[in-house]
């Protein structure tokens, strides 16, 4: 690799972009560094801790399975809108992206909660939402919906219609250039989103704990069990590291596995 | 290089100014940081108001309100506070154990009760009710003192609760009934005390249960004088005055 092919970065950006980089790394080390390795394997084999994981895992894929169905057929509409139409849809959909996830835990329950917009209606036919379960898939997708759709959409508008054209010349029909084109070609895009919307799905805590509340099994995923021991404070502090020790292999793995089977990656 | 200069000179005067600024000095405030648990919010902001009018020269600032167990938490972190008053012993114990802390003494008891929704919209009775699998139910998660005083308490009555949430501190108990989302909890009875949006629900053998709330001036304070005497003022008459106005107990 020659000088050139390294481009002309001020050198004295180095300094802060390592800064930047040991912000992100080394809060991380500090965490490993206190997992008490001794009780490690009963702080995570624990039932509560198995429960909570078994939940998160379970919320999480349901969540990004609903943000699936309904975010694609979003990310096409505003990828395939005017440029002023776009514009307002991708303003609406990055709302709940930049608020502060408590604010639409608040938000959910006015809507789904018992004195809430849709609340006496749902009670009237005997269902209940907040403290379930389903609140939880409900908070989750409320939060990772935007990642999804901003990354798919990103991707789709970048493609073009260019092929789409083509094979609709060639008489594809609509779902067969779906199908076939249109989404294979968006598909960097897609699989970043989906990653991105379950990572944030499992990680949910504000809108959770306001909307969904804090019961082991129903309700208590990872993010709530910690913070849950780690308010317990002196013994079960240790749980609360060793359970994020967990979310954090958790992570790594999900992103490794994407990495390797993400289509023409492989670096 | 002028615009060099200009920024030498900058933080010269920068510097100039911070030399000539005195730390609190006479007839300055000097400022109080405390750590009070969720349940004494109403009686200490207003014990803290009449402290700074009894003391010129000393303000509280803004008290940080939290469960015991997250106040204990950060205070053994890091945090930095001058005075910390818990609603159980074992947090205080903590702070205590991790050398942070003066031993501490209890200024005030309290006692649990049920509390519904106004009106009692699921006709919550008293505590055999929280075994039902349909009312919603929430008390404090167990780590903290609120929560912890409901399992002794349940415990004693020899009642598994259906519980639907377990918060994170008695406010969060509080407004998710007064939201009626929640159709009945466990809060503290100085919680429930004067309030429109909840009513209470004479509950039998609360009193077997007592949280003993102690208070500490911490070590690491930075006016250990003024933190004595906020601690002393809440032990004192009108500190005793104001927490038994709100139904707390005597220690």
């Amino acid at each position: 690799m020659t000088r050139a092919d390294r481009g002309f970065v001020p050198q004295v950006l180095l300094a802060p972009a390592v800064l930047g980089l040991a912000l992100l790394v080394v809060p991380l080390a500090a965490l490993v560094g206190r997992v008490r390795w001794d009780t490690l394997w009963q702080d995570v084999t624990s039932p509560a801790a198995l429960e909570a994981l078994a939940l998160s895992m379970r919320t999480g894929l349901v969540a990004t399975a609903l943000c699936i169905l309904l975010g694609v057929p979003l990310a096409l509409l505003i990828a395939r809108a005017g440029n002023r139409t776009a514009a307002v849809l991708r303003a609406l959909v990055t709302v709940p992206l930049v608020l502060p996830p408590m604010v639409g835990g608040v938000a959910l329950l006015f809507l789904f909660g018992r004195s809430g917009w849709l609340g006496p209606a749902l009670t009237e036919v005997g269902i209940r939402i907040p403290f379930t379960t389903t609140a939880v898939v409900l908070a989750q997708t409320f939060v990772a919906l935007p990642f999804l759709v901003l990354a798919l959409e990103a991707s789709l508008r970048s493609t073009g219609v260019g092929y789409e054209q083509a094979a609709a010349s060639l008489g594809a029909g609509r779902w067969r250039i779906l199908t076939r084109v249109t989404l294979p070609l968006a598909a960097p895009g897609l699989v970043a989103g989906v990653v991105l919307c379950f990572a944030r799905a499992v990680g949910e805590f504000g809108a959770t704990a306001l909307f969904a509340g804090n019961a082991p099994g129903v309700t208590q995923t990872m993010p709530l069990a910690i913070y849950t021991a780690f308010n317990g404070a002196g013994v079960s502090q240790g749980t609360a590291v060793a359970l994020s020790l967990l979310l954090l292999v958790t992570a790594v793995a999900v992103l490794l596995l994407v990495r390797a089977w993400r289509p023409g990656a492989a670096r | 290089m002028p615009r060099r200069l200009v920024l030498l000179a900058a933080c010269a005067l920068a510097l100039a100014g911070c030399a000539a600024t005195p730390r609190a000095t006479v007839g300055e405030d000097t400022r109080l940081t405390i750590f009070a648990a969720a349940s004494l919010q109403g009686a200490f902001e207003e014990i803290a108001d009449l402290f700074e009018e009894e003391h010129p020269g000393v303000a509280v600032d803004a008290i940080r309100y939290d469960g015991s167990s997250t106040l204990a938490t950060q205070l053994i972190e890091g945090a930095a506070a001058d005075v910390f008053a818990s609603a159980d012993e074992p947090n205080m114990q903590k702070v205590v154990d991790a050398g942070l802390a003066a031993p501490a003494t209890v200024f005030a008891t309290n006692t649990l009760t049920v509390v519904v929704p106004a009106g009692n919209p699921a006709g919550v009775t008293g505590l055999p009710d929280f075994a039902r699998a349909d009312p919603v139910i929430v008390q404090c998660a167990h780590e903290v003192p609120c929560g912890a005083a409901a399992d002794r308490l349940l415990a004693g009555a020899g009642i598994t609760a259906a519980v639907d949430s377990y918060e994170q501190n008695v406010t969060a108990v509080l407004t998710k009934v007064a939201a009626g989302e929640a159709d009945a909890g466990l809060v503290y009875v100085t919680d429930a005390a004067g309030r429109g949006d909840i009513d209470t629900v004479a509950t039998a053998g609360v009193d077997a249960v007592v949280n003993r709330y102690p208070i500490a001036a911490l070590s690491g304070a930075s006016e250990p004088d003024d933190a004595a005497a906020f601690v002393a003022f809440v032990r004192g008459p009108a500190g005793q005055r104001v927490l038994a106005a709100r139904g707390f107990g005597a220690p």
